[in-house]
């Protein structure tokens, strides 16, 4: 992209030529550059000020947080109060990343190499039309009309598949549990995924496809071997973005878990795991201000924590930009 | 999709015997194919099955509310299951506060893709592109909690007012403006940028009456599809804004209220006791109200794109070509 622009105005011609550069140009130039600078600042500035209100609670005697704030744990240090927590939230992202990333892999392939043209763009606004839907109705929907459609599938798998740790039973009723939460950000993440997904699969290079089926394959084959190699890093670094997403929603995990603070792996039992950020959203409006710098805390830990999932995303893309060209 | 049909074999020498050698994939191959296909679009119907069942219970239970008399009214002095109440003031907080945001990130979101586009290279715009998309992964409700702290930290705690959460949304809509401008001003053809500058007009008045002038339409598109995309947060503006009953139109002062929160507040009030007969009362009329705001905000949020999307199809041809 960068290689198109050359000469009068590209910034090393521009500094030569400083005639061009002089009065409201060069102010108008500082000002864009200053609203560049604004967006690393303002990065700087959440952590900034998320570590500021966070300090009392960071420095605060475990003993003092947990006699001064209802809910705080006793005899736990603020690490320990913030390890549950992330293991719920890394526990139902995980969950609904590995239901949705094989969907949105199929619907990124359906759209892009199966549909024909007209029913695949019909099909890609609906996609994006999923990911427009505000999360507090995802809640609403979730916890009014899919919780009690699962409640039976849950109750067989915990019957017939409580041998395994993850489904021991008793399934609760209803069903407010933490596969389902993963369910509804299952379908809430598909769109993010989807979207890149689809993007890196309609840069395949043509010849390879052809080449492929021109050698007698089929077309699952000839996805299998020109498709799919092409895109892995693409749907390595959907599958990041989408897990990021997933992390950090907090309306529909609110609205629809019984939350508990446990190291929990059964997926099907009330009041097991909660996650950081519904956490937040539920103590913070009646927390006093010891109690809000604790969940303030709290959501440093999950800023790092999507921080780093996406830069790792991005990292991605970007090894994987530079090996295509 | 010519791509994904074979070549017809055309019957020359070979005839039909290469036909034949062609179309007799081995079975085992086939039958992959066959369950690949299959798998393929059933994944397609199992994303579709949310969708709809999600637009339909959303529209048919939002119905039963929605009415002029809930588009007009606030939830001041309703209780229990009074059949009254509206969403007049949730309304107003979303329209001003979104608005608000707005303000503060269009114009930031803009100057950013220009610097992005016209002046940037080298390692201060790798930095910013990579921190832009970085910030779009920011969770929302740590947005609210870094507008609240700031606030906290300049006003003292527990500062409640609609501009808080506006600057929230800020933080979540600027990455979204800035990607989507980018795109457009980069879609500018070089030959107005050069045409402009040969005849010696200042480089500044050539971004604004040239470059923006022409992607005005996209850049219109990107601004629409960026507060579709925050006007439906709810965590950061429960955090930062509040919740309250009555309508409060100055967003520096005092709670506000907005949609997706309204949404959350009614739903979390649950079923209301009936106990007088003798009072008119409906049990499940907070929920009736959540789905009808809820309604509402879909509804909202599907005009904001369908506008942007019809700007884009009015205006990109002539910009693709």
């Amino acid at each position: 992209m960068t290689g198109a622009r050359k000469g009068l105005l590209s910034p090393r011609g521009l500094r030569r030529a400083r005639t061009t550069d002089r009065g409201a140009s060069r102010a108008f130039r500082w000002t864009a550059t200053a609203s560049a600078v604004l967006i690393l600042v303002v990065l700087a500035a959440v952590a900034l000020f998320l570590v500021l209100r966070a300090w009392p609670a960071i420095q605060a005697d475990p003993a003092e947080l947990s006699a001064k704030i209802a809910w705080f744990p006793a005899d736990t240090s603020l690490l320990g109060f913030i390890g549950p927590l992330a293991f719920g939230t890394a526990l139902v992202a995980a969950l609904s990343l590995a239901m949705a990333a094989p969907v949105a892999v199929g619907i990124a392939l359906f759209i892009s190499h199966y549909a024909p043209r007209r029913l695949a763009n019909a099909l890609g606004y609906a996609v994006d039309l999923l990911a427009a839907i505000p999360s507090v109705v995802y809640g609403l929907w979730g916890v009014i009309v899919l919780a009690p459609w699962l409640a039976p599938a849950w109750t067989w798998l915990s019957d017939n598949l409580g041998w395994i740790p993850l489904f021991s039973g008793p399934a609760s009723q209803p069903p407010r549990v933490i596969l389902t939460v993963a369910v509804v950000l299952a379908v809430m993440i598909l769109p993010i995924i989807t979207a890149v997904v689809r993007e890196v699969f309609l840069q395949t290079p043509r010849l390879n496809e052809e080449a492929a089926l021109a050698l007698g394959a089929t077309r699952w084959e000839m996805i299998r071997t020109a498709v799919l190699p092409f895109a892995r890093s693409g749907i390595a670094s959907a599958s990041m973005l989408g897990l990021g997403r997933a992390l950090g929603e907090t309306m529909a995990v609110l609205m629809i878990l019984s939350p508990g603070t446990l190291y929990s792996l059964k997926l099907l039992v009330a009041g097991q795991q909660q996650t950081i950020a519904a956490n937040i959203a539920a103590q913070f409006p009646e927390a006093n201000p010891l109690g809000v710098s604790t969940l303030i805390a709290t959501g440093l830990a999950l800023f790092v924590i999507t921080l780093a999932v996406n830069m790792t995303a991005r990292a991605i893309v970007a090894r994987g930009a530079q090996k295509g060209r | 999709m010519s791509t994904t049909s074979a070549p017809a074999p055309t019957a020359s020498s070979g005839g039909v015997s290469t036909r034949d050698l062609l179309r007799t994939v081995d079975k085992r191959r086939r039958r992959t194919d066959r369950i690949m296909r299959v798998l393929v679009a059933a994944a397609f119907v199992l994303a579709m099955a949310p969708l709809v069942s999600l637009v339909w219970t959303v529209a048919a239970n939002g119905v039963e509310r929605l009415s002029p008399y809930f588009l007009s009214h606030s939830m001041r002095g309703v209780f229990g299951g009074m059949d009254a109440g509206g969403i007049y003031h949730a309304i107003v907080g979303t329209v001003e506060i979104t608005l608000f945001a707005a303000l503060i990130s269009v114009p930031v979101g803009i100057l950013v893709a220009v610097y992005l586009v016209e002046y940037g290279r080298g390692a201060l715009a790798k930095a910013v592109t990579f921190f832009v998309d970085v910030m779009t992964g920011i969770p929302s409700i740590v947005a609210g909690l870094f507008a609240y702290a700031l606030f906290a930290v300049l006003m003292g705690p527990g500062v409640k007012m609609g501009a808080v959460g506006s600057v929230a949304l800020s933080v979540l809509m600027i990455p979204v403006v800035v990607r989507s401008c980018e795109e457009m001003l980069r879609l500018v053809p070089d030959e107005l940028r050069e045409a402009a500058l040969a005849l010696g007009v200042p480089r500044w008045l050539m971004v604004v009456k040239v470059v923006l002038r022409t992607a005005v339409a996209g850049i219109g598109t990107g601004v629409m599809i960026a507060i579709a995309r925050v006007i439906g947060e709810t965590a950061p503006l429960l955090i930062t804004v509040g919740v309250i009953d009555s309508i409060n139109y100055n967003l520096f002062e005092g709670r506000m209220m907005t949609l997706p929160v309204y949404v959350y507040r009614q739903y979390s009030q649950g079923l209301a006791p009936c106990n007088d007969a003798s009072v008119a009362c409906i049990p499940d009329v907070a929920y009736l109200r959540a789905w009808a705001a809820a309604l509402v905000l879909i509804l909202i949020v599907m005009l904001l794109n369908l506008a942007g999307r019809l700007i884009t199809r009015m205006f990109a041809p002539k910009l693709a070509r």
